[in-house]
């Protein structure tokens, strides 16, 4: 079994907890602060690594990932800077999954074969790609999976009975569970409403079920941990990156710690 | 690209909204079920004489059309070719184009049941005539806009407010029309149970490029008719200037299987197309994914949006309607290009020779005119869509003129 993300679900499935999914922007302030933030998330407590690939117009994103990826792309960052990284971190990590996550424009740019070619090669497992719904998959999920490449689905509230099946047919990985009506980063989740849907979601598939968009505290994480197979923090993260940054933007030595602290503080909410 | 023959130019988009590759729904899962609802409502309304009679009243009797179809007289003495008419869409209430769309869009939400309406605008008209057509049904109106365009289109900004919208500046990104809309589909997202997205131009995800050029698309039937009565045959040519493209497709849809008729689109060349200071998508950008469609965008080699630049905040759009992108891969169309300086110069002409102060958009397509009638005939009829005024932009004029006002 080479999947990493079945792999991991399932040993998590084992000692009965939640997976605990990380976001932060690829290259977010800068390559060497980002790629010494993803190599020690992991040890932080990061089940799942989900990389944001830049870009100008994240129409589903919040002010903080929209001011991430601005950040990156002032930084320099790139597609190919974006995988380099993955390979970096895969270079030294044989088992943490990293899924990346984004739009379709730059994917489609960089072509969409030597795409996914260069992301298996890097060590990707699998790709989020938020303007992407089940209406548009030949464009790229039927081709990354083929690929061998998890094409994971964002299912939301608006996701009722009569359109799940739609939206997990071609899918494999696992699901994430937008748990808010909105973008990311605004709105608390509603607890109830949250498990809830979950619960009905998992009439429809036997995929695990993380949770995301609004997530940020530990508390949060705990109480989600109860009804989802694993929750996705995200907005909470880049802000950590920000609030540490020098007055010019620039990576300050508090900055890797600072993210790090806030998984660890997270990670003992999921595994508690 | 595909450049087979078809029978018809008019029979796209295909079910699932494409123009050959362009269009289609490259929208947030949360979106989705919206999209379809609409769709379905769309094709429910289009089946249904009663909206089409009630849309029609509205038009004639609110907007004020038809709109004349105007021979410039004056114009084509000067240019010495081809014999020059004016679509004036200029006429209409709120001083443009934008009103055709809008009416059907805010009488489709009203079927539909929404009270909550959001735009977003570039310059202001598309946000003008959201706000007038919410205003007369009594909807609740939420225009997004850059913060940098609120700068400079101040005048609309305040219409706006006096019609009762709310208008809220776009803080993300280049902080213009782009932004405006990635706000607005953030809005939507947040708020899908109340709420219709109104945009205001022949793109996003299907059904929006359908749609809009439907309802634009009563431009190009009234000239049609209306060429007939004065010549008694079509025009030979016909001239528009593209942002999006909404205008534009208004005037050619309902051409495009008249072969004889040859048809022009003219984006924004800004400072020169060898700057990268210009928002002419066609001419100078590649095909891919922004706001819901495919098509052709100004970006870099990584995918990133770059920004669009004129002397228009109407067409510094980075993108482009997405059948527009086909028609050019097709050669129906042929899209061109006209600089801030060239626009400029037609704006002056078109006011000391026909009484006429145009928006600096359709002085793109005069500019294009004043470049090609005179090689014409005199018998070649020309059609050009006067399809703003231009009070909004006689700041931004005498700004460049150096006349303090």
């Amino acid at each position: 079994m080479t999947d990493r993300i079945e792999c991991r679900f399932a040993d998590l499935k084992q000692k009965k907890r939640a997976a605990l999914v990380t976001f932060v922007t690829a290259g977010d302030p800068d390559y060497e602060t980002s790629l010494k933030i993803i190599k020690g998330l992991p040890k932080a407590g990061a089940d799942i690594i989900e990389f944001g690939m830049p870009f100008t117009d994240p129409m589903a994103d919040g002010p903080a990932i929209q001011a991430a990826g601005l950040r990156a792309l002032h930084g320099g960052q790139t597609m190919k800077k974006t995988l380099k990284l993955v390979k970096a971190f895969r270079a030294g990590d044989k088992e943490t999954p990293v899924v990346l996550m984004g739009y379709y424009n730059p994917i489609y740019v960089y072509g969409v074969e030597k795409f996914l070619g260069d992301a298996k090669a890097a060590g990707v497992d699998g790709l989020i790609v938020v303007d992407l719904p089940p209406e548009e998959d030949d464009e790229l999920c039927i081709p990354a999976m083929k690929a061998g490449i998890n094409f994971i689905r964002l299912a939301t509230p608006t996701t009722d009975d009569k359109r799940a099946p739609a939206v997990f047919k071609n899918t494999s990985g696992f699901v994430y569970y937008v748990s808010v009506l909105g973008i990311t980063g605004t709105k608390a989740p509603d607890l109830k409403s949250v498990e809830r849907n979950v619960n009905r979601l998992r009439k429809h598939t036997n995929l695990p079920i993380a949770v995301g968009f609004g997530v940020k505290t530990a508390e949060q994480a705990r109480a989600i941990a109860r009804s989802a197979d694993g929750i996705v923090v995200g907005s909470a993260l880049v802000t950590a990156v920000k609030d540490s940054l020098t007055k010019a933007g620039k990576s300050s030595p508090r900055t890797v710690k600072a993210v790090h602290s806030l998984v660890s503080d997270i990670a003992r909410g999921v595994r508690s | 690209m595909t450049t087979a023959q078809v029978n018809s130019y008019r029979t796209g988009p295909d079910e699932k909204g494409l123009f050959g590759i362009y269009g289609g729904r490259f929208v947030a899962e949360t979106l989705m079920p919206l999209i379809l609802e609409l769709e379905q409502a769309y094709k429910d309304a289009k089946a249904d004489p009663s909206f089409q009679a009630e849309l029609d009243s509205f038009l004639e009797h609110y907007v004020g059309r038809p709109s004349p179809l105007y021979f410039a007289e004056r114009l084509t003495e000067h240019l010495g070719g081809a014999k020059i008419y004016f679509k004036r869409d200029e006429l209409n209430h709120t001083g443009a184009h934008k009103i055709n769309n809008v009416m059907g869009q805010i009488l489709l939400a009203r079927r539909m049941g929404k009270k909550r309406i959001i735009a977003e605008t570039g310059a202001g008209q598309h946000g003008v005539a959201t706000a007038t057509a919410c205003a007369r049904f009594g909807l609740e109106c939420i225009v997004y806009m850059g913060s940098v365009d609120i700068e400079r289109q101040k005048p609309n900004v305040f219409r706006m407010k006096l019609l009762g919208a709310e208008v809220v500046p776009a803080l993300s990104g280049s902080r213009t029309l782009k932004d405006a809309l990635n706000e607005a589909l953030r809005d939507w997202v947040a708020n899908v149970e109340d709420t219709f997205y109104c945009i205001g131009t022949v793109a996003g995800p299907h059904p929006y490029p359908e749609m809009v050029r439907d309802f634009q698309s009563i431009i190009g039937n009234e000239t049609k008719r209306q060429m007939l009565a004065r010549e008694g045959r079509l025009p030979d040519s016909l001239v528009a200037a593209i942002g999006g493209g909404s205008n534009a497709m208004g005037l050619f849809h309902p051409f495009l299987d008249d072969k004889d008729v040859e048809i022009i689109g003219v984006e924004a060349a800004g400072l020169g197309l060898r700057t990268k200071k210009h928002a002419a998508s066609i001419t100078g950008g590649k095909p891919g994914i922004l706001h819901g469609n495919r098509t052709y965008l100004l970006m870099d080699d990584d995918g990133q949006i770059t920004e669009g630049h004129s002397i228009s905040a109407g067409l510094d759009y980075p993108g482009i309607g997405p059948e527009h992108s086909w028609l050019h891969d097709m050669k129906r169309v042929q899209y061109v290009a006209a600089t801030d300086k060239e626009a400029l110069a037609a704006f002056q002409l078109c006011c000391r020779l026909e009484g006429i102060i145009p928006a600096l958009e359709p002085s793109h397509a005069m500019a294009h005119v004043m470049k090609i009638a005179p090689t014409k005939p005199k018998d070649h009829l020309m059609v050009m869509n006067l399809c703003g005024r231009g009070d909004k932009d006689i700041f931004t004029v005498a700004d460049i003129l150096g006349v303090k006002l």
